[in-house]
């Protein structure tokens, strides 16, 4: 452990039980939420209003593949979306309440001034420009930036959804992404992102099994 | 209940059990129907009657080639010969209205977005009388919850809440852009508001009842969200 902060974090489990909880919990509903997300897309596939498609967006009318929607038809897939995302919401204030509560956000989160040189060494070396993977604490510096990076994607997620779900009631919000159609990209850009963040996330995961383990178990005391 | 009513029955039943596909099993449906409640309380409390949509300039219109139609006959139905408006329900002087009629009282022009269930937005300006007037003119007894509105399209229909129905830009449309409907938008009259999904603005208006109840909709009753505002 190389921050003097993760020092004091003794007699506590690797990965304390809330976490492992919310994260689990987590999982499910951004299956869900992308799931059932692609099944509204599956509606209508295009970005831009009627008679101004966005030109630069370059899946035009490309539908998503049914075996990754949820829900059956678009009505089907709006109920587990407005559904899902209560839960998807709520777990995610719990994940906050509990990570700044408990001071575990210190070994967790990326604080630029301390992971970001950390993180730049961390990708080199997982580019093979580097020979050695530079100190980390509990998490590298490339963990803590992902991880960091989810939340606030996930809090775009959010604020993005109401701004399409309620465009009028909301409209001071849907203004904020630059109108209904802007906040449709962001919505799905954001979902890009997250499908980029998972399937980097699982890969690392998978070269660390014991990490794996950790996660469900919690890990032994430190 | 005559035959008509039981079919809709089935056809929604059989729609919640579509969308259920894949994980149709009790407590799955039973959750999403309640969370589906809960949803619909949560827009009505959100829902502010003061709360208007902005208008746009007239530079945002949509071509009008680019905004769709919308009707479930197979081709846009036609205006009937002598079609008048009928307002009924629990108002003191239930009538009907020629369009003649309904263009002589105020009317209201306004240019916003419109917002469809499958996600798509458009722009045009719509004319016609505020359905508050309406209501003013036919005078609403005690008890009114809901505005139903009904059409010459197949029997499509559609149940609203009433706060939503008499919001300052919820109008009973003759016009689109200036000119009066075309056929495949509506004509002679249509809802047309700022402040809900398009399947919830009937085309093809015949009736337009203040109720009591809650008596759905064509879409509303295969599974889509009653409320559907934005
Ligand atoms: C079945 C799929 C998943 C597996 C096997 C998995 C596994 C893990 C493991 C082992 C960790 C421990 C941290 C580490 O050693 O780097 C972790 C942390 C994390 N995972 Fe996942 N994960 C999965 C899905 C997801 C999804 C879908 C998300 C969100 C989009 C997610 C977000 C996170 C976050 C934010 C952390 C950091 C939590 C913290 O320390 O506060 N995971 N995951
Ligand atoms: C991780 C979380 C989420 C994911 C992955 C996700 C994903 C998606 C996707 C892929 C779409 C289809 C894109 C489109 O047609 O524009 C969608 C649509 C939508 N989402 Fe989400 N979403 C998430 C959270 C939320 C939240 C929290 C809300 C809040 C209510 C929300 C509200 C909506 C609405 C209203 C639509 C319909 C947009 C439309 O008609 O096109 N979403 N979502």
């Amino acid at each position: 452990m190389s921050d003097a902060r993760d020092q004091q974090a003794k007699f506590r489990r690797q990965q304390p039980l809330p976490i492992r909880f919310v994260h689990w919990c987590n999982a499910l509903f951004i299956v869900l939420m992308a799931g059932s997300g692609l099944q509204i897309l599956t509606a209508y596939p295009y970005l831009g209003p009627r008679g101004a498609l966005y030109r630069w967006y370059p899946l035009q009318g490309v539908a998503p593949p049914s075996w990754l929607t949820v829900g059956g038809w678009l009505a089907g897939g709006r109920h587990w979306h407005f559904a899902i995302a209560w839960f998807f919401v709520l777990n995610g204030l719990v994940y906050l309440a509990y990570l700044f509560a408990s001071g575990e956000w210190r070994r967790r989160t990326f604080i630029p001034a301390r992971d970001a040189a950390p993180a730049v060494a961390q990708f080199l070396y997982y580019a093979r420009l580097r020979k050695s993977p530079p100190p980390a604490g509990f998490y590298n510096g490339l963990q803590r930036l992902a991880y960091s990076s989810i939340i606030i994607i996930g809090v775009a997620m959010t604020l993005s959804g109401l701004a399409i779900y309620k465009p009028v009631q909301l409209h001071f919000l849907t203004m904020l992404f630059g109108g209904y159609d802007g906040a449709r990209v962001v919505h799905l850009a954001g979902l890009a992102l997250i499908a980029l963040f998972v399937a980097t996330h699982l890969v690392l995961v998978a070269l660390h099994p014991r990490e794996i383990l950790a996660m469900i178990t919690g890990g032994k005391r430190e | 209940m005559n035959s008509r009513i039981s079919r809709r029955r089935f056809v929604a039943g059989a729609a919640a059990a579509s969308f259920l596909a894949g994980c149709d099993s009790y407590p799955v449906k039973t959750f999403l129907l309640a969370m589906k409640d809960w949803n619909a309380g949560c827009e009505a409390a959100l829902f502010s009657p003061a709360r208007t949509a902005p208008e746009l300039p007239e530079s945002a219109t949509t071509p009008e080639a680019a905004f769709p139609e919308y009707f479930i006959s197979d081709d846009a139905p036609d205006v009937p010969p002598n079609w008048f408006l009928t307002v009924g329900g629990l108002v003191e002087r239930p009538g009907r209205f020629t369009l003649a009629e309904l263009r002589a009282m105020t009317q209201t022009s306004m240019r916003v977005r419109h917002h469809c269930v499958e996600g798509w937005s458009a722009v045009a300006s719509w004319q016609g009388v505020r359905v508050s007037e309406i209501a003013r003119a036919a005078g609403l007894k005690p008890g009114v919850r809901h505005v139903e509105f009904r059409s010459f399209d197949s029997g499509y229909w559609s149940s609203w809440d009433l706060p939503s129905a008499t919001h300052p830009q919820t109008l009973l449309a003759w016009g689109m852009n200036g000119h009066p409907l075309t056929t495949g938008h509506g004509a002679p009259l249509r809802v047309y508001s700022a402040v809900k999904l398009g399947y919830k603005m009937c085309k093809y208006l015949t009736e337009v009842n203040f109720l009591a109840e809650n008596t759905g909709g064509y879409w509303e009753n295969q599974g889509y969200d009653w409320f559907g505002g934005v």
